[in-house]
């Protein structure tokens, strides 16, 4: 296990730093000039634009403009916006809402996606299997923007039931129903998931043996055939959870949040190439870390994944 | 429980019939024997004639048809033309369907029904040429990758998980900011940041075909590595690749209504579903059907591939078939 470990946090270093510089080179490769920009109609005269360069070390190589950005990001430094804003205070505000509605999604289509893939599964060419699997396939297909609008219409206008504007206030309550808009697609996902291996792991011997052997059903479903039908789910929402995070730049525009993927769209949308910078190498590290924990999580539910990595 | 069911005469394939002699003829000598002469068919005709049989495969291959020739000629579907000039009139903004525009007007007076058809044509195309790239690039990479293995695999599974970790969106909108796109430019940025997931699922599937005792025993029999490539390795390890294409194929399409949607995507000249729905938006709660429309076609649209990926994938995957 030790070595498995340490296998895969060394494979993680040569990947930060391959997709933090690809970052770093698609963001600084933009067109346009962002200290040129900032005079607006008034241009700044030439001694002052060199000297924001210098601040900004827009003046060194590429790839010297890198490696700085990593050593201040190694001290906690995420850089300072052209108009002077440290981007840390951003996310510091930032990151906690879109965390929070990442954990939302995540838990809600977790939960619902096994608990409803299991029942497909287990009750295979029924109509309640059939209903689910309907259901997951028009999830998937109304892009969740659309979800957005019409829970927002339903739940937030109608029945007035949740708030539609979020704003400052990213409660865990006003954050219920955009999380569960964020983690709907992938809710039909993990349902199709569960249900694909719960369906291939009830056939197979091991769980015969344990109806053989006596055990009651629950105990075969839970301990025998969840536990072996998991492993793919897990992985899936590991990768998700990046994702999620990514895709969070949709929900948080029509809810009003002010989460990382709001913050990243005004980025985008104003140019602010350090600010952009950060918060995709934040969401990266996040996905990386994610992935790393979902890889170890991997080697504790599956043993032959332990015992290959030793070979 | 399964033996009884099979025994029960459900029909075997054919060319692998069970010739059983009736037991009071031979009480002794019971001949239970496959007939050798047949050919047995290929995984990809035997796949096409489950397929033909499959409701799910007929109905998305219908409704893929028709979208795809409302894609390419839209004219034929729609007598108005919502690119020419004076294609909209203001003094028709939100007016109600009336005949000849069936679905009403938009808010700049546009003829909704006619954007819809017209709006077809982006999204089929992103879907189906970041399809084809990502299947050949990632096949590509992947399959190297899986057959060549050692120091060649460890360095194309860095390179994969590079691409990996920066979120398909993410890098659609950063490097979207650097041309002016059409359709084909977006899928290429789509191909280029996409193709990482058929990349590690080509890998794996030749890493198990090479695996396989089939492949271990035309090795046996002095079969070339060329020979065994092209024989055994290619056609067992990409039915899988095809069927992860296909299924993502809905994906590509909604990240392209995604990316007009929020205005990184397409130009707005350009009519697509994405961009309708965005507009439709800040009339939703009067003219809830102007959403309706767009997102409609869109769903449809990605059902039908959905549905289509899913049977092909049923087809091809012996697992999945009903036992």
């Amino acid at each position: 296990m030790a070595w498995y470990v340490l296998r895969r946090v060394l494979q993680m270093i040569p990947v930060f730093f391959g997709a933090t510089l690809l970052v770093y080179f698609l963001v600084f490769s933009m067109p346009g000039d962002p200290i040129a920009a900032l005079g607006g109609n008034k241009p700044l005269s030439p001694a002052v634009q060199d000297r924001l360069r210098a601040e900004y070390n827009l003046d060194e190589p590429f790839i010297v403009q890198y490696f700085l950005y990593l050593a201040g990001l190694a001290q906690g430094d995420f850089g300072t916006t052209f108009a002077g804003r440290p981007v840390i205070e951003d996310i510091r505000a930032a990151f906690p809402v879109t965390a929070r509605l990442a954990v939302v999604a995540i838990v809600f289509e977790a939960f619902l996606g096994i608990v409803g893939g299991v029942i497909a599964g287990l009750r295979k060419g029924t109509w309640i299997d059939s209903t689910l699997l309907v259901a997951s396939i028009l999830v998937i297909a109304v892009p969740t923007f659309v979800i957005g609008f019409v829970a927002q219409f339903v739940f937030g206008v109608q029945l007035q039931w949740v708030t539609i504007n979020v704003g400052a206030n990213a409660s865990w309550e006003n954050l219920l129903l955009p999380g569960m808009v964020l983690g709907a697609v992938s809710f039909a996902y993990v349902l199709r998931l569960t249900r694909t291996q719960v369906t291939e792991t009830v056939t197979a011997d091991h769980v015969r043996t344990a109806t053989a052997k006596g055990l009651s059903r629950p105990r075969v479903v839970t301990v025998h055939v969840l536990r072996n039908s998991l492993i793919p789910v897990v992985t899936f929402l590991g990768v998700d959870l990046g994702q999620l995070m990514g895709g969070a730049i949709v929900t948080e525009g029509i809810f009003n949040i002010p989460g990382l993927g709001f913050h990243l769209f005004d980025a985008i949308q104003r140019g602010e190439s350090t600010k952009m910078v950060s918060m995709v190498t934040l969401l990266v590290i996040i996905f990386i870390i994610s992935n790393l924990l979902i890889d170890l999580l991997y080697a504790l539910l599956d043993p032959r994944i332990r015992y290959d990595a030793r070979k | 429980m399964t033996h009884a069911s099979e025994t029960g005469g459900a029909p075997a394939r054919r060319g692998q019939e069970h010739f059983v002699a009736p037991v009071d003829e031979t009480p002794l000598q019971a001949v239970d024997a496959l007939n050798t002469d047949v050919k047995p068919r290929s995984l990809w005709s035997q796949a096409w004639r489950d397929l033909r049989r499959n409701p799910l495969f007929i109905v998305s291959a219908v409704l893929i048809a028709v979208v795809t020739a409302v894609a390419a000629f839209p004219q034929l579907f729609s007598n108005l033309d919502p690119y020419s000039q004076g294609a909209c009139l203001l003094e028709n903004s939100y007016g109600d369907p009336i005949p000849g525009h069936p679905f009403g007007f938009d808010q700049q007076g546009c003829d909704v029904y006619s954007r819809v058809i017209y709006g077809a044509r982006p999204s089929v195309i992103v879907g189906v040429v970041t399809t084809i790239g990502v299947f050949l690039l990632g096949g590509l990479i992947g399959a190297v990758a899986g057959w060549f293995g050692g120091i060649v695999d460890s360095i194309l599974s860095r390179i994969i998980d590079v691409f990996f970790a920066i979120p398909l969106i993410l890098a659609a909108i950063v490097v979207g900011q650097l041309f002016t796109l059409n359709a084909f430019t977006l899928a290429m940025i789509l191909v280029l940041f996409g193709w990482t997931a058929i990349a590690r699922i080509a890998r794996g599937s030749v890493m198990s075909v090479m695996n396989s005792e089939f492949v271990s025993a035309s090795k046996a029999l002095g079969a070339s590595s060329a020979q065994n490539l092209f024989r055994h390795v290619v056609p067992n390890a990409v039915a899988p690749v095809i069927v992860t294409a296909m299924v993502n194929l809905g994906m590509y399409i909604v990240l392209e209504a995604t990316l007009s949607f929020l205005g990184v995507g397409l130009p707005e000249s350009t009519i697509s579903w994405g961009a309708d729905i965005s507009t439709a938006q800040t009339a939703l709660y009067t003219r809830p059907e102007l959403l309706f429309y767009p997102s409609g076609a869109l769903a449809i649209t990605i059902l039908s591939f959905i549905m289509l990926g899913d049977a092909v994938r049923d087809a091809l995957d012996p697992k999945t078939k009903k036992r």
